[in-house]
Order: structure tokens, then C-alpha cells, then sequence
């Protein structure tokens, strides 16, 4: 392997790059999809190939193939510099990428149980079984239960003398009711939707889920949504459970602190920022409970790995100190431009991609309260649970989020259900209404497998702890 | 690209060491892509990758299982034979299987372009000079993308079925911004020479010259002229909730066959052999895609059946060539959607507005609820007020929450023109339309 790497760098550097790196990755993914008591999706796959990148004349060129050997290393390594040259006719600045840095290290997930060595009967069984506890509750239409696995292996080398070999291990799972009526569809799902929970572990978080065991609130919740209350258009408290506020952090905070995102570098695709940099270390974001870390070494978050794909180590950086704006999700190449190191969060999704700055584990520090205080606290107001929808602008400020089950919040206490819930508002102002968080015992590590970015778009797997928090004057039950 | 001789070796050569299963399917896809990324008016990602996949179906019985791998070579064609072959093992009988599909002629057509596949970096370099310049001439700054893509694609299967054929795309986008303005254009082809780098540049840095100092108007009910891209933007994600069989059988669809949905004026097709989409003769059960009339007249006919869905209902005759690769817990999809042209234009459209918004295009749409359809998500990059059948200053964006079968029910004009938007795989081509009585649920800071 170590020949291939040093076959391509060497080339590289032959035919003019100032810099390259090679990254090869070998990911082995399993799938199960069960739904209404059928086995519908079962899966494994196999990928495997390596990405060069090169920097010529100041500027990136990119190339990469599924097969790996000496003279697919060279075609695709002159490609990337013929793609780098021509990138180059248009630099206006030279891409500067601060400090050369050289490691030599190797990282593997912690886990306690590997989950392809756990049988396919085993697995199976949990989801058949978390499947049928669903459709034992009457009303149900479609009950659906999925597990996914991965296991990386990546290699990165560079021409600045790193090499680093990771194994990376990533898990999830979840299940979903389906109810319908003549003129209603609605979904419940466990522990959160779009897949589940996530992280980097092994079999024992979907152990810890015990879907089966949550199977039957989930489905029984959904057949209420059918028959609950529509969520009232107005202004009032609300109340976000820990994994709804997890997708805020995403939205409104997670994409708009990427520095690449900032320069304007997506703006063709999801757009900039209004976190822009002349706002650093002076910018009121938030309310005073708005303490946000970038951290890639949260244990089992799905955002945690070893080493990033430029070879920068993993780390913890402050984005959000009470509230200021004081960091960002940088790279080498943004890094250097406002005179910082990377925090590391340059990540390609697989060899095929080139890395690009994604959120590691953004996450809000948890406060003083608890859901129960939160909710004894509040005279009126809407406990808004499990999201749904989500939708944000190009600036990252008007967002509006819609929730699977809403609960009206009555003299401290929780009422009847709502359904269709939904609230929106502008990101600073959201945040700086924010007035009560839960504690570290309520702070969990939401893992998100579905993040998109980039074009040819990536997917990005990221993780954001949170409580549940509260948060005054919002605006809700928006309908047409 | 493999070629259909040298895909017919590898897929037969997989079959042969399926023979164990009672059926078995191959589909093999390879693709060189390149795409060049630029912002602040310069390239700052410039990308290419060569890859190949193959997937594995095995059958037995009733259970089935699947495998990937981009490993063509006999060992990795057998691994991943032998994957699927366990994971069949493992399963459980899924009672609504019957069969895959069996041999059925395809119509060919022109989905490849050699010019296309041959493109190269500095073909793509030239185009994005060509919008940064015209950018910079203005005093704007220009992002976007153009992207190439070229392959083939190849299914057989136990049963006989052996379908193979090429393909290639390209299309460019730009959004091009000012302080505090943006415009967009886009282009997409199977054809590179189709490309006019200079139009797309006009057309999006006109719009952000028009949309500079935009003013605040409150949400609310407002008569819309939506141009093409944001058509096509509702027209996807209506396919996404629930056109398909799939959500039909689940009752989660919209789809009530028969009834009136929309209004007179909307008639929504799914054709693949149509040369104005991206062409592409069958489906990745190598079953011919067939033409499709999913809502005419107002009045919803058909939904995307591929042969699990149609074998469910006992009636395999409706399966109609839309089937997604395996395995698939989505069901069919229309991927090569058209709305009918209507008679307007946008310039009589905007004739028929006395106070009104025009769209340019939406922003991060998302499903609010499923069921009326109703989608929410901003306007982005050239809103602008109507007032008295003509454009009257610039908007800040508007976030809408709309119930999108009701839109169609108020479409009071659509062009007589339309335009080929890039999907998955496929596209979507679409007129532009004026909408009475489009709901704005908020408006943002810019």
C-alpha cells in the first residue's frame, strides 16, 4: 500500500504540485430494512478506491478511481494535475495552507461489541420483533424498522511526510409507525427520525435503543396524531426535545460557522453565511446559555474520529461563548486565511470525494434545568418532540421546523396532543431567547447520517449533543 | 465504459456463479464524472472520479438478498455473488415477492453523446471564465458548477433479461451576487455543446443587477409568477411524497385515481424516450421504461409501478418500467417528469398580475406535511414585485408554506415553453406558471 501512496506524491511532485495527498478507503456497509413484518432491504456492500489531490500553481485539482494500482495511480495522479492547472487559470489567490504538518499515527473506533460479527439472525430478530410490537397496535398501516453498519478503512499520506491509517466504525438504527386516514398521513418514530440514532460504536447502541421495547409507545403515539388537535397558529413558550434541538444546532449554527461556507465557497449550492468573520469575537448570537463546542473526540458521537482527511488531529474548539461568536469549523486552507490552525474538520465522505470542512460533533453545553422544571415553569406553551420537516434560507437565518408530536404545555403541566406542529423564527434572535437548558443528565449525542453538502454532493455523518431547551416568544402552527 | 459486449461477459459471468439461486440479477453501472466548482468568481474545486458498481439480486424462494462491491474482477464478481447468496440465506419469505422481471424489448435512444464524454478540464475551464468574466464586467462575483458525466449502464438477469446501454449529461449553474442581490441561471444537456456558458452568465447577472436594494413586503396571500426552476423544484418533491405505487398500496398517497386533483390546465408526464429530457430506455430492472400520464387534465391516471409493486397487486401488467435500484424501500419513481406546456408567455403572465410576487427559483424546500402536499422553503436569488403587469422593485426572499396540489388548482397561466431541470439520474422539464393566491409564511433579513 505504502508503494501506491508514495508512487502517486512522488508523481505529483514531479509533474509541479507544491503539495498532494492521497487518501485510499476500503468501507464494508450493511443495510436491513424491515417493514410490515417482510425482511424488504437487506444489504452489503462493498467500496473501495483513492482520491489524489493536488495543489498546483496555488490552486486544488482532484481525481480519483475505484482501481488501485500502479497504473490507475498514475493516470489518475496526472489527471489531478492537469485538472489543478487548469483550475489555476482562474486563482485570484494562491491557496496558503499555514504550517506543514507531519504525523504518523493510526486510530481505531473504540467498540465493544463488532457488529459484523453479531449474526444476521440476531439482528433480525430485534428489528422483526420491534416490527411486530408496532403492528400489534391497532391503526397502524406501516411499520418500518432499519440498521445500518460501516466500517472504514482509510489511509491518508502526504507529501508533507504524514501517514495515518483509521478504522472507523459506524452504526444505526430506528423504527417508524405510519398511520394514514382518508386525508392524513402521519409518522412516529424512535429514537429519532430519518434513521434513528447514529454513532460511532458498536452493537451496543443499538442494544441500549431496545427497540422492541419502545415499539409499542411509538406506534400507540402515531395512531393518537390521527385523531389529535391541529398545533394552533400564535406566539408562545416552546420547548424542544433534546433531539429537535440537536437539528437546530445543525441548521442554524452548525452550517453557518463553516468557514468554507463563510468565503462564499457554497454559495452556488446551500448558500452562505451571516456569521460572516468581521463578526468574531464580537457578534451576539445567542443568549448567555449558548455555549457551543466543535468537538471531534465526543466518545461515540457520531462526528468522532482520529485524525481528519488533511491529517489535523481531532480536537475540541469553542464556537459560541455565552452567547459570542468566538470560532469556527475551519480547514488548513480557511484556517490560514484568518491567521488560525485548522481545528480539523476537513472530511470526505469516501475516496471519490475531495475533503471539505463538515461538522464534527457541534454540540450546546447542557444547563441547569430539566425537562420537568422546564415544563413546571411554563405557563403556556407547546413541548415540541421528534423532528419532521426542517428548511432554512441561504443565509441560515429564517428557519422553519416542523416536529412529528407536540404536547400543549398548560400551568406547568403537560396537555393534550398536537399534530402538524411547527415553528419558525430568525436564528439570532431564536437563540437569544433561549432561557433554560437541560442538564448533563439529559444531554445526549444525536448522531445525523444525512447532512448534505457540496457539489458533487457529499454526505456528511455528524453528531450534536443537546438537552432539551426552552425558548420564549416563537412563533408556531404555521399552515396553509 | 464497459460496452455491451464486455458487459454481457460480466454479467453472464456472475450468473454463472449464481446458478444456486432460483432467480438472480446483475446490474452493473460505470461512470466517469468530472465537475468544476467555482466561487468568488475563481475554481476553487475541480474534481474527477472513474467508477464502477456492481449489484447482485439473488432469489430463493421467496427470500431475497442483495451485494455491492466496485470490484469487477471473477473474485469480486464471486464475493459478491456469494454475499447476496448468504444474505438470501439469512432472510425471511417475503410473501409478496413473485418473480423478477422476465425479457421484454426496449426502444433505443440517443442518451449518449461522445463529444460529452471527452470533455475536458479545460473545456470546462473556458465556460467558467467566460461567467467570471461577465461578473467581474458588472461588478458582481460569480459561484457555481459544471458538471460532466458520462457511462453505461447494463441489467441481465436468471430470466433472460440482458438490457445495456450509454449515457451522458452535462449541465452548468451559476449564482451570481452582489451585496445584497443574487441571480441564478441554469443549463442542463445531454449534449456539452448544448452548453451556452454566455446565456446562463446574462441571464443570472441580469437578475442580480435588478435585485439590488431589496425591499421588505409583508407575508401573505400574493398572486406568483414562478419561473421554471421553481416549478420544477414543487414538481419533484409532489413525485417524492407520493406518486409512486408504493405509497399508493401503503395509503399514503395523493394519488386518488380517477379524481380530480389539480387544475384543468396540468397534465404531468413521465417519459424517458423523450430526447428533450435525458433519454434513458429502461430501468434498473432492465425492464423498457414506459410512458407514463400520471395527471391529465387535472384528473390523476397513472402511478410508477415496477415489477415488486405490480406483482403485488397480482396484475404484473402494470408495471410500467420505473423501478430504482435494489434494494429499494422507496418503490417506483417517475424520474423523467414533464408538465404540458400551457399557451401564456411570462411576459403576458405578467399582464394578468396587478399586485404580485415573481419567483425565481425556491431555496431548501422540504415536506411540511405529507398529506394535503405541502411543502415549505424560500425564495432565493431574483424576487421581485409586481405591480400593475410589471416588475416594480426587488423583494427580500419570502418563506412560503403551500399546499402544492392547491397551487396547481390555481394556476391561471402556463408558458408555452419549458425547461429540462437535472434530477436524479433523469430530469424534469416544466413551464412557468402564474399562481393566484400563493401563501408567504414569513419573509428573512435579505
Amino acid at each position: 500500500m505504502e508503494d501506491l501512496t508514495a508512487e502517486a506524491l512522488n508523481l505529483a511532485q514531479a509533474q509541479g504540485a507544491q503539495y498532494a495527498d492521497i487518501r485510499t478507503l476500503e468501507r464494508h456497509s450493511e443495510s436491513i430494512a424491515v417493514k410490515n413484518g417482510n425482511v424488504e432491504a437487506m444489504a452489503l456492500s462493498d467500496d473501495e478506491g483513492f482520491g489524489v489531490r493536488v495543489l498546483v500553481d496555488g490552486a486544488w485539482g482532484f481525481a480519483s478511481s475505484s482501481r488501485f494500482n500502479k497504473s490507475e495511480v498514475d493516470r489518475v495522479t496526472a489527471l489531478a494535475t492537469q485538472i489543478a492547472r487548469a483550475s489555476a487559470r482562474t486563482v485570484q489567490k494562491k491557496v496558503q495552507l499555514g504550517e506543514p504538518i507531519a504525523v504518523k499515527g493510526s486510530y481505531r473506533t473504540p467498540i465493544e461489541r463488532d457488529p459484523f460479527e453479531v449474526s444476521l439472525e440476531d439482528k433480525l430478530k430485534v428489528l422483526l420483533t420491534a416490527d411486530e410490537n408496532m403492528r400489534r397496535v391497532k391503526g397502524v398501516m406501516v411499520a418500518q424498522s432499519t440498521y445500518d453498519a460501516i466500517k472504514t478503512h482509510k489511509i491518508f499520506a502526504s507529501t508533507e511526510g504524514s501517514y495515518i491509517e483509521q478504522d472507523i466504525y459506524e452504526i444505526g438504527a430506528g423504527i417508524e409507525a405510519t398511520v394514514v386516514s382518508e386525508n392524513d398521513v402521519q409518522v412516529r418514530s424512535y429514537p429519532n427520525s430519518a434513521g434513528g440514532q447514529w454513532g460511532t460504536q458498536g452493537y451496543e447502541l443499538v442494544t441500549g435503543l431496545d427497540l422492541p421495547g419502545h415499539a409499542e409507545q411509538t406506534a400507540t403515539e402515531a395512531v393518537q396524531l390521527l385523531t389529535a388537535k391541529q398545533c394552533p397558529p400564535g406566539r408562545t413558550t416552546i420547548i424542544l426535545c433534546s433531539s429537535q434541538l440537536a437539528l437546530q444546532i445543525h441548521e442554524s449554527c452548525g452550517h453557518p460557522i463553516e468557514l468554507d461556507r463563510v468565503f462564499g465557497q457554497e454559495a452556488a449550492f446551500a448558500g452562505t453565511s451571516f456569521l460572516t468573520t468581521e463578526k468574531l469575537g464580537n457578534f451576539r448570537y445567542g443568549s448567555d446559555l449558548v455555549n457551543i463546542f466543535a468537538d471531534a473526540t465526543v466518545p461515540g458521537g457520531l462526528g468522532t474520529f482520529g485524525w481528519d482527511d488533511e491529517g489535523v488531529p481531532a480536537q475540541r474548539v469553542q464556537i459560541m461563548d455565552h452567547g459570542i461568536l468566538v470560532g469556527y469549523l475551519t480547514n488548513r486552507e480557511t484556517a490560514s486565511e484568518i491567521g488560525r490552525s485548522s481545528g480539523g474538520t476537513a472530511r470526505a465522505y469516501s475516496w471519490n470525494h475531495i475533503p471539505m470542512i463538515r461538522m464534527t460533533n457541534i454540540s450546546i453545553e447542557p444547563g441547569d434545568s430539566n425537562l420537568e422544571q422546564m415544563i413546571a415553569e411554563t405557563e403556556d406553551g407547546i413541548y415540541f418532540g421528534t423532528n419532521r420537516s426542517w428548511s432554512i434560507d441561504d443565509k441560515r437565518y429564517n428557519f422553519q421546523f416542523g416536529t412529528e408530536a407536540a404536547w400543549e404545555i398548560k400551568n406547568g403541566k403537560l396537555g393534550q396532543m398536537l399534530k402538524n406542529a411547527t415553528y419558525t423564527g430568525i436564528t439570532p434572535q431564536f437563540w437569544g431567547s433561549l432561557d433554560a437548558l437541560g442538564d448533563r443528565s439529559e444531554w445526549i449525542c444525536w448522531g445525523l447520517p444525512n447532512c448534505g453538502k457540496g457539489q458533487p454532493m457529499q454526505v456528511g455523518h455528524v453528531g450534536h449533543g443537546a438537552p432539551a431547551g426552552r425558548f420564549r416568544n416563537v412563533e408556531v402552527g404555521i399552515v396553509k | 465504459m464497459l460496452g455491451d459486449k464486455e458487459a454481457k461477459r460480466i454479467i453472464d459471468e456472475a450468473l454463472g456463479y449464481a446458478k444456486e439461486a432460483t432467480q438472480a440479477e446483475v446490474m452493473l453501472n460505470t461512470e466517469e464524472s468530472a465537475l468544476t466548482r467555482f466561487a468568488n468568481s475563481y475554481i476553487h474545486q475541480n474534481v474527477a472520479e472513474s467508477n464502477t458498481r456492481v449489484s447482485v439480486r439473488i432469489v430463493l424462494g421467496k427470500k431475497i438478498g442483495v451485494a455491492g462491491s466496485n470490484d469487477l474482477s471473477s473474485e469480486g464478481l464471486r464475493k459478491a455473488v456469494e454475499n447476496a447468496m448468504t444474505i438470501a440465506g439469512f432472510q425471511q419469505e417475503n410473501p409478496d415477492f413473485v418473480s423478477l422481471p422476465g425479457p421484454a424489448p426496449y426502444e433505443n435512444v440517443n442518451s449518449y453523446n461522445q463529444e460529452t464524454a471527452n470533455a475536458s478540464p479545460e473545456l470546462r475551464a473556458d465556460a467558467v471564465e467566460v461567467v467570471c468574466k461577465k461578473a467581474k464586467a458588472a461588478g458582481l462575483v460569480a459561484s457555481g458548477a459544471f458538471e460532466i458525466a458520462s457511462g453505461d449502464i447494463a441489467v441481465g438477469n436468471s430470466l433472460g433479461v440482458f438490457a445495456y446501454a450509454p449515457y451522458s449529461n452535462a449541465a452548468i449553474s451559476t449564482v451570481i451576487m452582489g451585496d445584497d442581490s443574487s441571480g441564478w441561471a441554469d443549463y442542463a444537456s445531454s449534449k456539452v455543446s448544448d452548453i451556452n456558458a454566455e446565456a446562463v452568465a446574462d441571464e443570472a447577472v441580469g437578475k442580480a443587477v435588478r435585485s439590488r436594494n431589496p425591499q421588505r413586503m409583508e407575508p401573505g396571500d400574493y398572486d406568483v409568477i414562478l419561473e421554471e426552476y421553481a416549478v420544477a423544484d414543487m414538481l419533484d418533491y409532489l413525485n417524492f411524497i407520493g406518486i409512486g405505487a408504493q405509497a399508493l398500496q401503503e395509503g399514503r398517497s395523493f394519488m386518488k385515481l380517477g379524481e380530480k386533483i389539480t387544475g384543468d390546465n396540468i397534465t404531468i408526464t413521465d417519459d424517458a424516450l423523450d430526447p428533450a429530457g435525458f433519454p434513458f430506455p429502461f430501468d434498473f430492472e432492465g425492464y423498457p421504461r414506459q410512458k407514463l400520464t400520471i395527471i391529465e387534465n387535472g384528473v390523476a391516471r397513472n402511478v410508477p409501478y415496477d415489477s415488486y409493486t405490480a406483482n403485488r397487486e397480482g396484475k404484473p401488467e402494470l408495471n410500467n418500467g420505473h423501478a430504482l435500484p435494489a434494494p429499494n424501500t422507496y418503490g417506483p419513481i417517475a424520474i423523467n417528469l414533464f408538465i404540458a406546456p400551457g399557451n401564456s408567455s411570462k411576459q403576458e403572465m405578467l399582464k394578468q398580475v396587478q399586485h404580485g410576487v415573481w419567483v425565481t427559483r425556491f431555496h431548501y424546500v422540504n415536506v411540511s406535511r405529507p398529506l394535503p402536499p405541502t411543502l415549505t422553503g424560500m425564495t432565493r436569488d431574483g424576487t421581485f414585485l409586481i405591480e400593475n403587469g410589471d416588475i416594480s422593485k426587488p423583494l427580500r426572499n419570502f418563506r412560503f408554506t403551500q399546499d402544492i396540489l392547491a397551487a396547481f388548482a390555481n394556476a391561471e397561466a402556463i408558458s408555452r415553453t419549458t425547461k429540462l431541470q437535472k434530477g436524479f439520474f433523469g430530469g424534469t422539464t416544466v413551464p412557468a406558471m402564474l399562481i393566484r393566491g400563493f401563501h408567504f409564511s414569513g419573509v428573512t433579513e435579505f
